[in-house]
């Protein structure tokens, strides 16, 4: 392939990254823009390097399946690079609150790192996860090729520029202040743009699809692509300084302000962290149990419940402060309401396993996506609990809120893409099996253990800073100082960061699986007592 | 009126009968007699092909 205009086009852009740095208004900006244009001529040198000189004629390399799968291998590759980064950035961060020393100012201190930190982990591991399981799924349950041609490659290499601009501006203290939508303005176009192109490769696809049925995975990846479309563009509306400078102001204001904010954060967590990983979950389950979902009318149902629940319960993260107290109660009125059909479409998924339950036994891959399915359960029962203001009063701005979040992720987002992992690589690169069944298992056991530790010595120490917070002495005073309450927490965040050891040295052992896979390793080991052996079946 | 009191309003009165239909809509279609053999076959459609 010769990618004659793209190679111009990414050329063009780098020199015009490298006129934004000379004419910057703020040298953060001068600085982000030479990033930028060394990530561009990085790429303007690949695309070269990728010119086609055999002469006219020549056949060119067709793909037999039918199907765009390149893309998705590169997706695979990327989202098990980004998880092992986002996990190590955890780590450090982990320890950094326990030992303050290891802040290195001002680059690398805790406040800097944290959003590489979750940004990496929701948007580089979590969206690359979303964008390459979904452009498979959606090409074997629609049967049709992926829309667009190259416009697939567009929305992959521009998602990473994505990243590495969102994380170099966070390191160099490039920030709008708004969890979970930290990027600057001008990186927040560019992902409008990736967003766009890549709504527009799923729904071509889903027009063109030869299956009558849309099935289910596939509302719910729609619904995450085109909620993280409108929650991304409302959120960031911001007014910049300068065109060419760093630093812009949000329009809105106030109150207001932390609404959109929390709006669009809980939705992040509904659609892009639930809703695109359950698309994942209707098309990975039954195809790893080889059974069928254990009622689609329920999974129907499920979409539309949490589709129209879910968008309104934002406003329990602003319990207690200036949002008038009718919209806190509505915000937790419908997050209680969530409880249902989230553990609807939690038996749904364990269901699904009815008459099959010996394959959590035997199939290491089945047993890392029912511990997802469980953690999915776990977290959105305690989730609708904290939304309680009673239950709130005791929790809001303690470690409780940490180790919910986290008992989600590393359980249920990050167990369900290990499973799809562990589906995909031997499907994309035509292996019979994984290069290690065992090493499966251990990533299972270090991944369930993190999280556990995690999750409980987070509960034990948010409890107990609830408490001494709001102890109060006989004359009415207050009995601790905050930085007693700091003091207390150490423990505790010396065992978070074991957790979040064990759940990275999982990652790692996954790296090294899927990259033996690829190569085309098979490890020689015993099998597992009680392993299910796959038959060998046709490359696709 | 001002804006935002009218989309209060709105929002409060027909925003929520047209949301609330389409849903309770969207289950009772779901539920519909008939509908079971229709999820069946759309419930097969991943392990018809790979």
């Amino acid at each position: 392939m010769t990618y004659t205009t793209e190679t111009v086009v990414v050329a063009v852009a780098a020199f015009l990254a490298l006129l934004g740095a000379a004419f910057a208004h703020d040298h953060l900006f001068a600085v982000h823009m030479g990033i930028l244009c060394f990530c561009l001529l990085a790429g303007t040198v690949l695309l070269m390097r990728r010119i086609d000189v055999s002469t006219a004629g020549a056949p060119a390399r067709i793909d037999p399946s039918g199907y765009f799968d390149e893309v998705v291998r590169y997706g695979l590759i990327a989202t098990v690079f980004w998880g092992v980064v986002g996990f190590l950035v955890g780590v450090i961060v982990a320890a950094q609150l326990a030992f303050p020393d290891l802040n290195f100012a001002p680059y690398l201190n805790f406040g800097r790192l944290r959003p590489v930190h979750t940004s990496a982990v929701i948007f580089a591991f979590g969206g690359n996860a979303l964008i390459m399981t979904s452009f498979y799924v959606v090409q074997r349950t629609c049967r049709a090729r992926l829309f667009g041609g190259n416009l697939a490659w567009f929305v992959f290499w521009g998602y990473q520029l994505f990243i590495v601009m969102a994380a170099t501006g966070y390191v160099l203290g490039i920030s709008q202040g708004r969890e979970y939508a930290e990027p600057e303005w001008y990186v927040d176009l560019w992902l409008t743009i990736v967003w766009l192109a890549y709504l527009a490769v799923f729904l071509g696809t889903v027009l063109r699809r030869k299956e009558p049925h849309i099935y289910v995975a596939n509302w719910f990846y729609l619904a995450f692509i085109v909620t993280i479309a409108m929650l991304h563009v409302v959120n960031n509306l911001a007014v910049p300084v300068s065109f060419l400078g760093s630093k812009s102001y949000s329009v809105f204001s106030g109150v207001q302000d932390a609404l959109t904010q929390w709006w669009y954060g809980h939705n992040a967590v509904g659609f892009f962290l639930t809703a695109g990983f359950l698309g994942m979950m209707y098309y990975f389950v039954p195809k790893q149990a080889n059974r069928p979902i254990y009622s689609y009318r329920l999974s129907i149902i499920h979409f539309w419940a949490l589709i129209f629940m879910y968008i309104w319960a934002g406003p329990h993260h602003l319990h207690y402060t200036a949002l008038p107290d009718w919209a806190q109660t509505l915000g937790m009125v419908f997050s209680v309401m969530l409880w249902m059909p989230s553990w609807g479409g939690m038996i749904n998924g364990l269901m699904t396993l009815s008459g099959a339950w010996d394959k959590i036994r035997t199939d290491p891959i089945i047993r890392m996506m029912v511990i997802a399915i469980a953690f999915y359960g776990m977290s959105t029962f305690e989730g609708p609990m904290m939304s309680i203001k009673t239950v709130n009063s005791l929790s809001h701005y303690t470690e409780w809120t940490i180790g919910h979040v986290h008992s989600g992720a590393l359980g249920w987002v990050g167990m369900i893409t290990f499973g799809a992992i562990y589906y995909l690589t031997p499907k994309l690169w035509g292996r019979e099996r994984m290069y290690s069944m065992r090493m499966i298992n251990w990533h299972f056991w270090l991944a369930t253990l993190g999280i556990v530790v995690y999750a409980a010595v987070l509960w034990v120490a948010g409890i107990q800073q609830g408490l001494m917070w709001r102890e109060y002495n006989s004359q009415g005073f207050l009995v601790y100082s905050f930085a007693e309450t700091v003091a207390a927490m150490f423990p505790y965040y010396v065992l978070r960061t074991l957790g979040g050891g064990l759940y990275l040295a999982g990652g790692l052992v996954m790296a090294w699986n899927v990259f033996m896979t690829i190569l085309g390793h098979q490890r020689d080991e015993a099998a597992l007592p009680t392993t299910y052996v796959p038959q060998a079946q046709a490359a696709e | 009126m001002e804006i935002y009191t009218a989309m209060r309003h709105f929002a409060d009165s027909w925003g929520l009968l047209a949301m609330s239909a389409f849903f309770v809509g969207a289950v009772l279609f779901t539920l519909r007699p008939g509908g079971k053999q229709a999820a069946n076959e759309a419930a097969d459609i991943p392990l018809k092909d790979d």
